[in-house]
């Protein structure tokens, strides 16, 4: 028996007295219910729980949420959390945003967060639409959508968000999908357990304005064929039968079947805690329908956080030197006295 | 050497005494191209003159590239510094003295020094190309174009480089010393001590013993020179200003600034959190603070200005004060942050150090064209309280007044300094910690209403002033949560009701009316009524100061009232603009704060603008009151 006894928060606790407004049939109810479920078992006080959020569908998740909360501008949520966290490592800070918000207003602020590796986690729900502002395309929409400000198709090349943050030497980088709840439970939890940036982009399904972009990665028929979940140490296989799996050939990834040619022990080993990119930067590029898309913890590496430097050099500093006095400020140049 | 017109002894004859004569006040400029050192030569100076026991006032005067084509009139970089045995208050309208390191800085410079001033040239750098690059035909040290003035020329180079010549460096390192080899000059021309100059080498090049000797060397050098070659018949002495007792130092506007921002949060105990992007004239704020862990402060380089104020708000959410700072530019970048801080009545300083505009403008000069961008530049009914230093050490107690008003309101300040300030310099008189002011912060820790029977935290509950509490993460029971939406009153809930829009835009900017009972009142400098009244904000008041003065002891009925508080104005200022039958409004803009008085107080006021990047002379305000009062 453990003589420490931390709250224990359910995930009822969790929910703010606010009525939940996204339209029926959202993705977000479910991300939002694994929160409170995931949150609930990771034994964080309520009160030491910040969600930051900018603008779009997405953005409103803190005022559902019954913890400290901030609903921003478009974009910047990121520099709110870092602002926080700064000069306040004891609280757990989450940010909240979407494919426009994080990817296309602040994708700058997007990148130097993770960065620096400020201890947040980032949680974008990709739905490849703007929902908000009803259906244009997103940086992240696929080349030929088709919405009301690209009638014969978007002819505009999408990011990948996961390439993205590896490009911005993420520590911890992982993707799940909206409806496959425990996997989701899941990935959240490891996020908070991150030291550092964690960057989790999530499959959402955007009911009104892109439903079904993700079918081939939901729907029971196919899903096991089109999609791939990463596990620590194992090799890359896949398939309804798994009987295929991911082969290196030269620098890129290729699709096989294991039989008498091919063995397990041609297939690419998973191993988030690579110290160099590339292999999950090589993951991250896999898309349907050429490849399976991963899901899971493509790299989860430890660095020293950003305000861990922070407060250590003001420490350090005085440690060594001491705590700065005004009288000593004041008379930080030559002084003369007039009598 | 030549001296002319006075002539003088050649430098080999035996030293005789020479005559000390005593001057009240001295404005004397170091010019030069950009790599030439005149802003250390006139920083140096400064302090020499003020640890003297001086008043003095200073204008830094440098180009937007770092270093623009040596030897062009682009490139020329000066310091003007006026020292005074009285009380000073601004840099000086005419020179009486000149250093003109090259023909570009004498050709930029010389129309502001007075006839018969006293100018020092360095004779080594008027060869032909030189001539040239300074678009000069003909030399002006041999066509008698400077007969007008007591023109002193020194071979510096060539003197500079026999007096470091024991010292083992490159030509390049050696000429670099040239500049101490001026100021070495002027210190004997104006009785300077050099110890302080001296102490500052010995620290400055610690860790390179060839540098700080030749420094050394070059400015007694020049020093000796002055006096061994008798470069005049006469040298000068300003005695010590009378001023108030007390100890004292040199101080910038951007370092009391940063100085006034620590205190402040320190003796509120609560973190300072300074988040910036680099822009000038604002970057030296932050590389201050950065150098200040040891007072905690964390200063944050931004990846960019939403960024940095973005920061800044988050800090002050989680209980710290969140300070951002910027010129222009930036500040139209914050607008949509600053607009959110008002709309969460979150505490949070924004620095505006204003050059010229529009748009990048002029990034090294003066201007205080943003006083209406501070007043309503944000979408919707955006009410923040403003407020503006009047001189260098003034930026110490404004932000003081910032960081308070911010707390005690929660709201966000803008502080509007401007390029004069931020870079200019004064004697600052040293306060007694124990007489700063400490500001109260209280973060609730108990819910605030018991409403149904069970406690809970309402963020939108405000006391008296109309000001919420400022309710921390971390502290149980008070989750809440706050944005952009419009809030429900008292609960903070979102709200799109339509009363309650138009309830919460009143109560908003009623919050910031109510700051008018808690600031000074305005003062009147002269008579409380009569013929008219100078009213000015910001880095003008040196010279209306000054203006008003000289204009009062001709006899002329005016006074001078000087906003430090822009939003709210103090609640007397409209039985103030009322009591005389004229009021003048001075602005480096095109009547900004006129039109607010105008619109504001009903109030006939009559402008006096200049948009040239640079500050008034006082002789400019003067003449305007003359023409006023002459009607």
């Amino acid at each position: 028996m453990s003589t420490v006894s931390l709250p224990t928060l359910t995930a009822k606790d969790l929910a703010s007295d606010q009525e939940v407004r996204w339209c029926p049939g959202c993705g977000d109810y479910s991300i939002l219910a694994q929160m409170k479920k995931a949150l609930a078992g990771v034994g964080i006080p309520r009160e030491k729980i910040v969600f930051i959020s900018g603008i779009g569908c997405s953005s409103r998740f803190p005022y559902y949420m019954n913890t400290y909360g901030m609903h921003t501008i478009h974009g910047r949520a990121p520099t709110f959390a870092t602002g926080l966290k700064v000069f306040r490592p004891d609280l757990s800070v989450w940010v909240i945003t979407g494919d426009g918000d994080g990817l296309s207003i602040g994708g700058n602020h997007l990148i130097h967060a993770i960065r620096r590796n400020v201890d947040i986690k980032i949680i974008l729900f990709n739905n490849e639409i703007y929902g908000l502002t009803k259906g244009q395309y997103s940086p992240t929409s696929r080349q030929g959508t088709r919405t009301k400000s690209s009638p014969l198709g978007s002819v505009e090349h999408p990011l990948r968000p996961l390439s993205i943050a590896i490009g911005a030497e993420a520590t911890f980088v992982a993707r799940t999908i909206d409806v496959d709840i425990n996997h989701l439970t899941s990935i959240l939890k490891r996020a908070s357990e991150h030291k550092g940036t964690a960057f989790v982009e999530i499959y959402q399904n955007c009911k009104i304005f892109n439903d079904g972009v993700f079918d081939y990665a939901t729907d029971k028929s196919v899903k096991a064929d089109n999609t791939l979940y990463l596990e620590h140490g194992k090799p890359l296989i896949f398939g309804k039968d798994r009987n295929k799996g991911i082969r290196l050939h030269n620098l890129d990834p290729e699709v096989v079947t294991l039989d008498g040619g091919v063995s397990v022990d041609d297939l690419l080993i998973h191993d988030e805690r690579a110290e160099e990119p590339s292999l999950a930067y090589l993951l991250s590029r896999m898309v349907y329908p050429r490849f399976p898309e991963c899901m899971g913890v493509f790299r989860c590496i430890r660095r020293p956080t950003y305000e861990e430097q922070v407060n250590s050099q003001i420490e350090e500093t005085i440690r060594t030197k001491g705590k700065g006095k005004l009288e000593e400020l004041f008379a930080s140049d030559d002084t003369w006295v007039v009598k | 050497m030549s001296v002319s017109p006075v002539e003088s002894e050649s430098a080999g004859q035996q030293k005789q005494h020479h005559r000390i004569e005593e001057l009240e006040s001295v404005t004397i400029r170091f010019a030069g191209d950009s790599g030439d050192g005149m802003q250390l030569a006139g920083t140096q100076f400064t302090n020499a003159s003020a640890v003297l026991g001086n008043d003095v006032s200073t204008l830094p005067d440098f180009p937007a590239e770092i270093r623009a084509p040596a030897g062009t009139l682009a490139g020329v970089s000066g310091f003007q510094v006026h020292f005074s045995s009285r009380d000073i208050h601004t840099p000086g309208d005419r020179l009486n003295a000149l250093v003109a390191m090259n023909p570009a800085a004498l050709k930029t410079n010389l129309k502001d020094l007075e006839p018969n001033g006293i100018l020092i040239i360095n004779s080594d750098a008027f060869g032909k190309n030189d001539l040239q690059k300074a678009g000069y035909t003909s030399n002006p040290l041999e066509d008698g174009s400077l007969k007008n003035y007591r023109v002193i020329t020194i071979p510096i180079n060539t003197l500079n480089r026999q007096a470091v010549a024991e010292v083992k460096m490159s030509p390049r390192e050696v000429d670099r010393c040239k500049n101490f080899f001026a100021l070495g000059v002027v210190y004997w021309l104006y009785e300077r001590p050099l110890e302080a100059t001296l102490r500052w080498i010995r620290e400055k090049f610690a860790k390179n013993p060839a540098v700080m000797e030749a420094n050394t060397r070059s400015l007694k050098a020049g020093y000796n020179y002055g006096e061994t070659a008798e470069l005049l018949p006469v040298h000068y002495r300003v005695p010590p200003a009378s001023i108030k007792p007390g100890t004292y130092r040199k101080i910038t506007g951007n370092e009391a600034l940063a100085i006034g921002l620590v205190s402040a949060t320190t003796l509120a105990e609560i973190p300072l959190v300074y988040a910036t992007y680099p822009i000038t004239p604002a970057s030296d704020i932050l590389h201050f603070l950065a150098g200040m862990k040891r007072y905690g402060v964390r200063t944050i380089q931004a990846e960019d200005e939403i960024a940095a104020i973005g920061m800044a708000i988050g800090a002050s959410f989680g209980g710290a004060m969140g300070v951002t700072g910027s010129s222009g530019p930036g500040i139209c970048l914050k607008a949509e942050a600053t607009g959110l801080a008002v709309m969460t009545e979150l505490p949070v300083v924004i620095i505006d150090v204003q050059r010229g505009g529009p748009s990048t403008g002029l990034p090294t000069k003066t201007e205080q064209a943003d006083l209406l961008l501070a007043m309503y530049g944000r979408n919707g009914e955006c009410p923040v309280a403003v407020v503006a230093p009047c001189s260098p050490a003034d930026c110490f107690t404004m932000a003081f007044e910032a960081v308070r008003l911010a707390i005690r309101y929660m709201t966000p300040v803008i502080y509007l300094s401007d390029g004069y300030l931020a870079n200019g310099a004064e004697p600052w008189r040293i306060p007694k910690v124990e007489d700063l002011p400490r500001i109260k912060v209280t973060h609730p820790t108990q819910p605030n209403s018991n409403g149904n029977g069970s406690a809970k935290f309402l963020p939108y509950k405000r006391d008296e002033r109309l000001v919420r509490e400022w309710a921390v993460p971390g502290t149980p029971g008070l989750e809440h949560r706050i944005g952009g939406l419009e809030k429900e009153d008292v609960t903070g809930n979102v709200s799109y009701d339509p009363q309650n829009h138009e309830h919460m835009v009143r109560t908003r900017a009623q919050k910031i009316a109510n700051i008018a009972n808690d600031i000074p009142e305005l003062e009147v400098f002269g008579p409380k009524s009569g013929d008219l009244l100078v009213v000015g904000w910001g880095g003008t008041y040196g010279a209306i100061v000054t203006a008003v003065e000289r204009a009062q002891r001709k006899g002329y009925s005016v006074a001078h009232a000087h906003l430090r508080y822009l939003n709210p104005m103090p609640k007397n200022t409209e039985q103030v603009l009322k009591s005389y039958k004229k009021v003048l409004v001075p602005e480096l803009n095109c009547g900004q704060l006129r039109l607010l008085l105008r619109g504001i107080y009903f109030v006939d006021a009559i402008g006096l603008n200049k948009i040239q990047g640079k500050p008034f002379l006082v002789s400019e305000i003067e003449d305007k009151i003359a023409e006023i009062l002459a009607k």
